[in-house]
C-alpha cells in the first residue's frame, strides 16, 4: 500500500494535469470557432469552382483538353497527398485519415500499381514513416504558419503542380478530414489531377447552346485549373484545421472528465488510508494501555 | 422584367454576394459586358475593375481583382481572386494606402518583398481606377 504522502502527490499531479487539459480544451473551442467560420465562408467558392469544372469537362473533350483535366492517359503511378495536422492531442483525427490514406494505397498496390507519398503536416508523416518510408517522396511543412492562408495552400499546390509537370506520378489524390460537427470528422479522397467534377455535381443542361470562351479556351482553362487546385488544396486545409480543433476539444473534454474521476477514485482510497492508519494507532494505544 | 438573373459573387474567403437581380456588368478581359436573364452561356476572365450590379433600380459596385465569369442558364457566378464593396472603401483611406504600398515598393529589399509590394500597388491602382469611374 502506498504511503499517504505517495498518493498526496499523485493527486496533486492528476490536478495539475487536469488544469492543462482543461486549458487547453477552452484553447481549442476558442479557435474552432474562427476556424469553423473560415471554413465554411470558403464553401462556396470551392463548391461553385467544382461546378465550373464540372461544366468545362463536359464542354472540353479530346486531345485539345489540357493536361490537368485530360490527365496523363495513363494511372500507373499514383501520388496520395496525406493532410493532417501539425500537431497532436487530438484524438483519433489524425489516425483517421491515415487509415484512410493506408487503405487506398494498400488497394493500389495490391493492384499492381505504383506509389508515392507527399506528406502535409507533421503528423501523418509520423505515422506513414512507419509503414512507407520509401514511398514518401515529399513533406511539406505548414508549422511555420500561423494560420490557413492562401500562401499555405500554393505551397503544397506548387509541390503538386511541379511533380506533375516533371511527370512524377499520372494521378493525384488528396486525403484530408472534411469537417461537419465538432465531434464528427469524416476523412475524405479527393481527387487532384485530372480534375474530376465530384461526385453530386452535374453539368448544367445547356439547351443546345454552345459555351463560348473570352478570350479563348485554352488561356481560361490554363488559369483556371491551377487555381482550381489552388482552391481545393486550401480549401481541404481549411476544413482540417476546424476537424483539428474540433477533434482537440473533445480529446481534451474527456481528458479533463478522466482525470475527474481519477481525482476521486485517488482521494476515496487516500482518506480510507488515512482512517486506517488511526484505527490502526489507536488499537496500538488501547492495548498498550491494557497490557499495564 | 419579371425574370430575374441568379448571380453569385465568391471569392476564395466567403461568399460576398448571392441572390436574384436585374443585371450585372462584369468588367471582361475583352472588355465590359452586362448580363442580362437568359444570357447565351460563356466564360469570360475577368479583369481587375469594378464589377456592377443593378437591382430594382439601384447600383452596387464591387471592386474585382481578376477572376472568372461563368454564365450558364442557371445564371451567373463570378469567382473573384479578391473582392472588395467599393461602398465601404473611402477615397481618402485608398490614398493613404496608395502611399504606404508605394513606399513599401521603394523600401523592398528583397525580390519576394518586391513582388508582394508591386501586387499590392497594381491592386490598389486598379481599385482606384475602378473608384474615379
Amino acid at each position: 500500500m502506498p504511503s499517504l504522502k505517495e498518493f498526496r502527490n499523485r493527486i496533486a499531479s492528476v490536478k495539475s494535469t487536469q488544469k492543462i487539459t482543461k486549458a487547453m480544451q477552452m484553447v481549442a473551442a476558442a479557435k474552432l470557432k474562427r476556424a469553423q467560420g473560415a471554413a465554411e465562408s470558403a464553401r462556396p467558392y470551392a463548391d461553385r469552382m467544382a461546378r465550373v469544372i464540372a461544366n468545362l469537362a463536359a464542354a472540353v473533350k479530346g486531345d485539345d483538353a489540357p493536361a490537368l483535366l485530360r490527365g496523363a492517359g495513363k494511372d500507373h503511378v499514383h501520388l496520395v497527398v496525406v493532410m493532417t495536422s501539425e500537431r497532436g492531442l487530438c484524438g483519433g483525427f489524425n489516425t483517421q485519415i491515415v487509415r484512410a490514406a493506408r487503405e487506398k494505397i494498400v488497394e493500389l498496390l495490391a493492384a499492381g500499381k505504383q506509389v508515392k507519398i507527399l506528406c502535409v503536416g507533421k503528423k501523418g508523416r509520423d505515422q506513414l514513416r512507419r509503414l512507407y518510408a520509401d514511398r514518401i517522396i515529399r513533406y511539406i511543412d505548414l508549422s511555420g504558419f500561423k494560420s490557413v492562408s492562401p500562401d499555405a495552400s500554393q505551397l503544397v499546390g506548387d509541390a503538386v503542380m511541379e511533380l506533375y509537370e516533371s511527370g512524377a506520378f499520372d494521378v493525384a489524390t488528396l486525403y484530408f478530414s472534411r469537417f461537419k460537427s465538432v465531434m464528427s470528422q469524416t476523412p475524405t479522397a479527393l481527387q487532384l489531377i485530372p480534375a474530376r467534377a465530384p461526385e453530386g455535381v452535374t453539368p448544367p443542361d445547356l439547351k443546345g447552346a454552345t459555351y463560348e470562351y473570352e478570350p479563348n479556351e485554352a488561356d481560361i482553362l490554363e488559369a483556371l485549373l491551377p487555381r482550381y487546385l489552388n482552391g481545393q488544396i486550401l480549401q481541404a486545409l481549411l476544413e482540417n484545421q476546424a476537424g483539428f480543433y474540433g477533434a482537440q476539444m473533445s480529446a481534451m473534454d474527456s481528458a479533463t472528465r478522466n482525470a475527474g474521476d481519477l481525482i476521486r477514485k485517488l482521494t476515496l482510497r487516500y482518506n480510507r488510508q488515512r482512517q486506517a492508519n488511526i484505527t490502526k494507532e489507536l488499537i496500538e494505544i488501547i492495548s498498550g494501555a491494557e497490557a499495564l | 422584367m419579371a425574370d430575374k438573373l441568379n448571380f453569385a459573387l465568391v471569392s476564395p474567403e466567403r461568399e460576398l454576394f448571392h441572390g436574384e437581380v436585374d443585371h450585372v456588368v462584369v468588367p471582361g478581359s475583352e472588355g465590359e459586358f452586362g448580363v442580362l436573364p437568359n444570357h447565351a452561356p460563356v466564360m469570360s476572365v475577368v479583369k481587375p475593375g469594378a464589377l456592377r450590379i443593378f437591382d430594382g433600380g439601384g447600383e452596387r459596385r464591387i471592386f474585382v481583382n481578376g477572376g472568372f465569369a461563368d454564365v450558364t442558364p442557371d445564371g451567373l457566378t463570378v469567382l473573384a481572386e479578391d473582392a472588395i464593396d467599393l461602398a465601404d472603401v473611402s477615397a481618402a483611406d485608398l490614398e493613404m494606402q496608395l502611399k504606404n504600398a508605394s513606399e513599401d515598393l521603394r523600401d523592398a529589399n528583397t525580390d519576394a518583398k518586391r513582388d508582394a509590394a508591386q501586387r499590392a500597388l497594381t491592386r490598389l491602382e486598379a481599385m482606384r481606377a475602378a473608384m474615379a469611374r
